[in-house]
């Protein structure tokens, strides 16, 4: 009778438990191998994938598709990497964008969406993120996958009990070891986040990359935001694009890559190419500790009583107000940013133009909104449609 | 590479140990308690999460 009852209490547990299990499983499964749809827009000449460049990577969770726009005509070449962090979303909708969008009249532009694609295909679920956000446009809605800032777990593990970046030495966090940016300039037998930034520096020497961005977002409590983070090879560029955006469209400012601080692209790329690196960040309220309900809307509004709270006890290292950071202001900062760091390579360096045009600046996204200048895959030709 | 799956040969082997003492033991709660740390494992080991 007691072995009968026992087994009673034990085989609803184990419904229980397999139920969540299985709901979880779905869930989990479901944002792992969901694909965005990406219109490859006017300008796109060519998609190759990073395992083009690193043949161990082919086929696998960080085969990158990396989007080259070349207008044929001698000129600068500039690679542009969003979602190093993928829970930094106006990165990768800048990248989306200027995919579908921008035309290079002179010059080469390479354009990568998901520079660590394992990590968009994990959130932290303990953090409340979503596993997918919405961006509305003229011809429906279009889903995008949250990611997080390391790569998949499934993907690489385990982390070491400290991780030692090659080849400075310095000790990061464990972590680390899957987090993009703090693996470069990678190694060929590491982890898959260097064995990815490895591949990169092959793409960076293979394509005659003169000059990479690497796109951001940053919580208000972190002092490096709203700000151009430059090489000490792009100071010039960097000087002169935040002072002419600050002012003609937003304030933004300029720091200067730390020499010691290591794992960084912004500090990496310099030292171990021909190519200077700037790191672009805008403001993201979702990231930040101090937020309240964490959800989609957050991710998209920027708006947070908290976050603001937090500013009004001098808290924070930007501003924010009852507007929020709404995504369309991150994605329109981050389309001038990449427009005016074009314009200023062109001018220091004549004989090497880059003109990219067609590209919505700040003012546009914000009138529009982010969803008005992605195209309709149902509408497009197959051949023209690629999955990220 | 190596190491991963070693890593995945370990939760096997917990995930059966978890499996057995679930089985085995008279303490329903106990029971219980081996059900929920067995959750993570069997996402790990189906390669969900």
């Amino acid at each position: 009778m007691r072995l009968n009852k026992e087994w009673t209490i034990k085989g609803i547990a184990m419904a229980v438990t397999g139920t969540i299990l299985v709901l979880a499983g779905i869930a989990f499964a479901q944002h792992r191998n969901f694909k965005e749809e990406v219109v490859l827009g006017p300008g796109v000449t060519t998609v190759r994938t990073l395992g083009d460049y690193f043949a161990p990577l082919k086929g696998g969770p960080n085969d990158a598709n990396v989007f080259i726009l070349d207008s044929g005509e001698p000129g600068g070449t500039m690679l542009v990497l969003g979602a190093s962090h993928p829970e930094e979303p106006a990165t990768s909708l800048t990248a989306h964008l200027l995919v579908e969008n921008a035309t290079v009249e002179q010059g080469k532009l390479i354009v990568v969406i998901h520079s660590n694609p394992s990590a968009s295909t994990v959130t932290r679920p303990g953090d409340a993120y979503p596993r997918f956000f919405h961006i509305e446009t003229d011809w429906g809605i279009k889903k995008f996958r949250m990611g997080d800032r390391w790569a998949n777990p499934l993907d690489s593990w385990p982390d070491p009990e400290t991780y030692v970046h090659f080849p400075s030495g310095q000790l990061l966090a464990y972590m680390d070891v899957r987090n993009l940016n703090r693996t470069w300039p990678g190694r060929s037998n590491g982890s898959l986040a260097e064995q990815t930034c490895y591949a990169f520096m092959r793409l960076i020497e293979a394509e005659g990359v003169d000059i990479v961005i690497d796109l951001h977002e940053a919580e208000l409590e972190y002092p490096i935001i709203g700000t151009i983070v430059a090489h000490q090879k792009a100071l010039r560029i960097a000087a002169m694009a935040s002072m002419t955006l600050t002012a003609e469209e937003f304030r933004i400012g300029m720091e200067i890559s730390p020499l010691a601080l290591h794992g960084l692209s912004h500090r990496e790329i310099g030292d171990h190419s021909n190519a200077p690196a700037l790191l672009a960040e805008t403001p993201q309220p979702f990231l930040d500790r101090v937020r309240g309900i964490t959800d989609e809307s957050l991710l998209l509004t920027g708006k947070d009583e908290f976050v603001m709270k937090a500013g009004e006890f001098g808290l924070l290292y930007w501003p924010i107000d009852e507007s929020g950071w709404p995504i369309d202001a991150r994605v329109g900062r981050h389309c001038s940013t990449v427009l005016k760091i074009a314009e200023f390579w062109t001018l220091f360096n004549r004989s090497k133009p880059l003109v990219v045009t067609s590209v919505p600046r700040y003012a546009d996204v914000v009138a529009n909104g982010t969803g008005y200048f992605f195209q309709d895959p149902a509408t497009a030709s197959a051949s023209k449609v690629v999955y990220e | 590479m190596a190491v991963m799956v070693l890593y995945y040969v370990i939760t096997a082997l917990f995930t059966v140990i978890l499996v057995r003492n679930f089985i085995k033991t008279r303490d329903v709660q106990k029971g219980i308690l081996y059900l929920a740390v067995l959750m993570p494992f069997v996402l790990r080991l189906f390669r969900l999460k």
